[in-house]
């Protein structure tokens, strides 16, 4: 990302009025569609003045949302992240057959709608669903309740993490490890002094985009959770019903924590990426050669 | 990793949770759905994913997806260009910001959005007069499919960007060529695979979008109701049949842009 040096270059370098004008077209472009909306959600938030800001937020119906909120991805990030750490480990340290194509399906809930991921879990648990009716009669309920949207979190932000750790593991290869289990580490040992200190950057990288995802998802919980106030709702969900209700102030103030949560989200992942990308140049591993593997392509289809 | 294969540990341990884990959360709500699909009779089945009103619900989804994508190329290539090549301040930021509809809740993007674009929003309320409506009807889907969609094409052209050879570059000027000529003719070929990639997953991303559209879309049937949100409505009418079939639909759809996408990001691989 380093720029060229502006005189050494002329001869690839386009005049400065071509130069400026695509990256004023660019800033007009990103102004637009990525800082205008997110300086909106703020201003409407804070409409009404900073009272109705916090009585928004303390509403009781609110702070359920956001305790739901939390509770999903509290139980849906680890999950996804020991899932994540296996898949990795399974996939990056050996070979055998059918990989490439379990590769694949670590990423297929991208490419699945959020609405078909939650009408699968109601295909399932619901009351017509496979176990719906042994559900039922054990007095279980999945669908249109807590777990329900819990799985449908996980649904969605299964590969986030996976599909971090599985490049950047396959970049570093196996011989650190070999090293260890050769000088009489156990697997455990090996994992938690070779693996993970080398996988960490990567690791947190996973876990944040995991989390913002977890506590934003609206699809695929809104399909299974039933909307019952102050007890199915998620923030993202809450949102919707305040709007819909033409509640737009409150409606603004919850959702300024979730943007809160992407402004917080997008700075963690700078920094990770920042502290990545300094220990590998102290590492003087010739930094052109090995392109940053935590970096980018983070969050495909 | 020619090495010697399994000196390490946890081999079994670990691919099996991971199939346990996949089949349980992934596969086996998946196969439901598929299951589903074949209790249905063919005119059943038929009938559901072909009705008028769905047939327009298709047409909205992949044309406003579609516009959507192709906008994306276009901004994200130059979003990309700008971020790599050019020095300015307050770069650092704008990087970071490229990855804010990653970030924010679909749901907070769709109502920000609808804020901004509706007659009396900062910016609807001065394209209103000009006779430009840009919320609650087909524009408004297209513009929340933009903002979704910008992330998969700078991400995917940002790298590849950065790792082209200067030299080829500069050959091509020796050799006479105008600097738009080795854009054209240089450059645009080695990040073509990349462009592609990014094109499709921005495609695939914006036909399963739901939240950010919902609000700004207007909803109404036959004009601004998206596939999506088709579902969504069967459901609530119990109709879990119907939704079943429209379901199925998409997740075929999804499953062949995903093979679409890892045979472009082969190309992609054997081209770098």
């Amino acid at each position: 990302m380093s720029a060229p040096a502006l005189q050494r270059h002329t001869a690839t370098q386009e005049s400065a009025w071509v130069r400026w004008s695509l990256i004023g077209l660019a800033l007009v472009f990103m102004g637009l569609f990525l800082v205008l909306p997110l300086a909106a959600v703020f201003t409407e938030a804070l409409r009404k003045g900073w009272d109705a800001y916090w009585e928004a937020l303390k509403e009781p119906d609110a702070w359920s949302a956001i305790r739901l909120t939390l509770l999903t991805a509290a139980v849906a990030v680890p999950l996804n992240l020991v899932f994540g750490v296996a898949a990795a480990w399974a996939i990056a340290k050996y070979e055998f057959r059918g990989k490439a194509f379990l590769t694949t399906l670590v990423d297929l809930p991208f490419s699945v709608s959020p609405v078909v991921a939650g009408l699968v879990y109601v295909l399932v648990f619901g009351a017509q669903g496979w176990l719906g009716p042994w559900l039922d009669s054990h007095g279980i309920k999945i669908v249109f309740a807590v777990p329900g949207i819990i799985l449908a979190t996980v649904f969605v932000t299964f590969p986030f993490i996976a599909r971090e750790l599985i490049p950047l593991m396959q970049a570093q290869g196996n011989e650190e490890e070999q090293a260890a289990i050769v000088l009489g580490a156990s697997g455990w040992q090996t994992f938690w002094h070779v693996t993970l200190p080398n996988i960490k950057w990567g690791l947190i990288y996973g876990v944040i985009l995991c989390n913002a995802r977890a506590m934003g998802e609206f699809g695929a919980v809104s399909v299974v959770s039933g909307h019952i106030r102050g007890q199915t709702n998620t923030m993202p969900l809450h949102v919707e019903i305040l709007y819909n209700e033409y509640q737009s102030a409150a409606a603004f103030a919850v959702a300024s924590l979730l943007a809160l949560l992407a402004l917080v989200t997008l700075a963690i992942k700078t920094w990770v990426e920042w502290r990545h990308e300094r220990e590998l140049r102290a590492a003087a591993e010739m930094p052109p050669e090995r392109p940053l593997a935590a970096a980018p392509s983070s969050t495909g289809a | 990793m020619s090495a010697p294969k399994r000196v390490l540990p946890g081999f079994h341990l670990t691919l099996g949770y991971a199939l346990l884990y996949l089949s349980l959360v992934v596969l086996i709500p998946l196969s439901a759905l598929a299951f589903k699909t074949f209790t249905l009779t063919w005119p059943q089945f038929w009938e559901a994913v072909t009705a008028p009103r769905v047939l327009a619900s298709y047409r909205l989804t992949f044309g406003a997806s579609l516009i959507a994508a192709l906008v994306n190329v276009f901004f994200g290539l130059l979003v990309a260009w700008v971020l790599v090549r050019y020095s300015f301040p307050g770069k650092k930021i704008v990087d970071a910001l490229v990855d804010l509809p990653f970030a924010l809740p679909t749901a907070v993007a769709g109502i920000s959005l609808t804020a901004l674009l509706a007659g009396n929003g900062w910016i609807g309320q001065h394209l209103e007069p000009l006779g430009i409506q840009l919320a609650f009807n087909p524009n408004g889907v297209v513009i929340a499919l933009i903002f979704i969609g910008l992330p998969f094409v700078v991400r995917t052209v940002q790298p590849v960007l950065e790792d082209t050879e200067k030299e080829l570059e500069e050959a091509a000027m020796c050799l006479g060529a105008t600097r738009w000529q080795t854009f054209a003719k240089v450059i645009l070929p080695t990040i073509a695979p990349a462009l592609l990639t990014g094109f499709a997953m921005a495609f695939a991303r914006a036909i399963g979008e739901y939240g950010s559209v919902i609000f700004i879309a207007g909803n109404m049937p036959m004009v601004s109701e998206i596939t999506p949100l088709i579902i969504i409505g069967k459901l609530e009418q119990y109709d879990i049949a119907g939704a079943t079939a429209v379901a199925s639909v998409m997740l075929i759809i999804s499953f062949m842009l995903l093979l679409v996408i890892n045979g472009l990001q082969a190309w992609q691989r054997r081209k770098s």
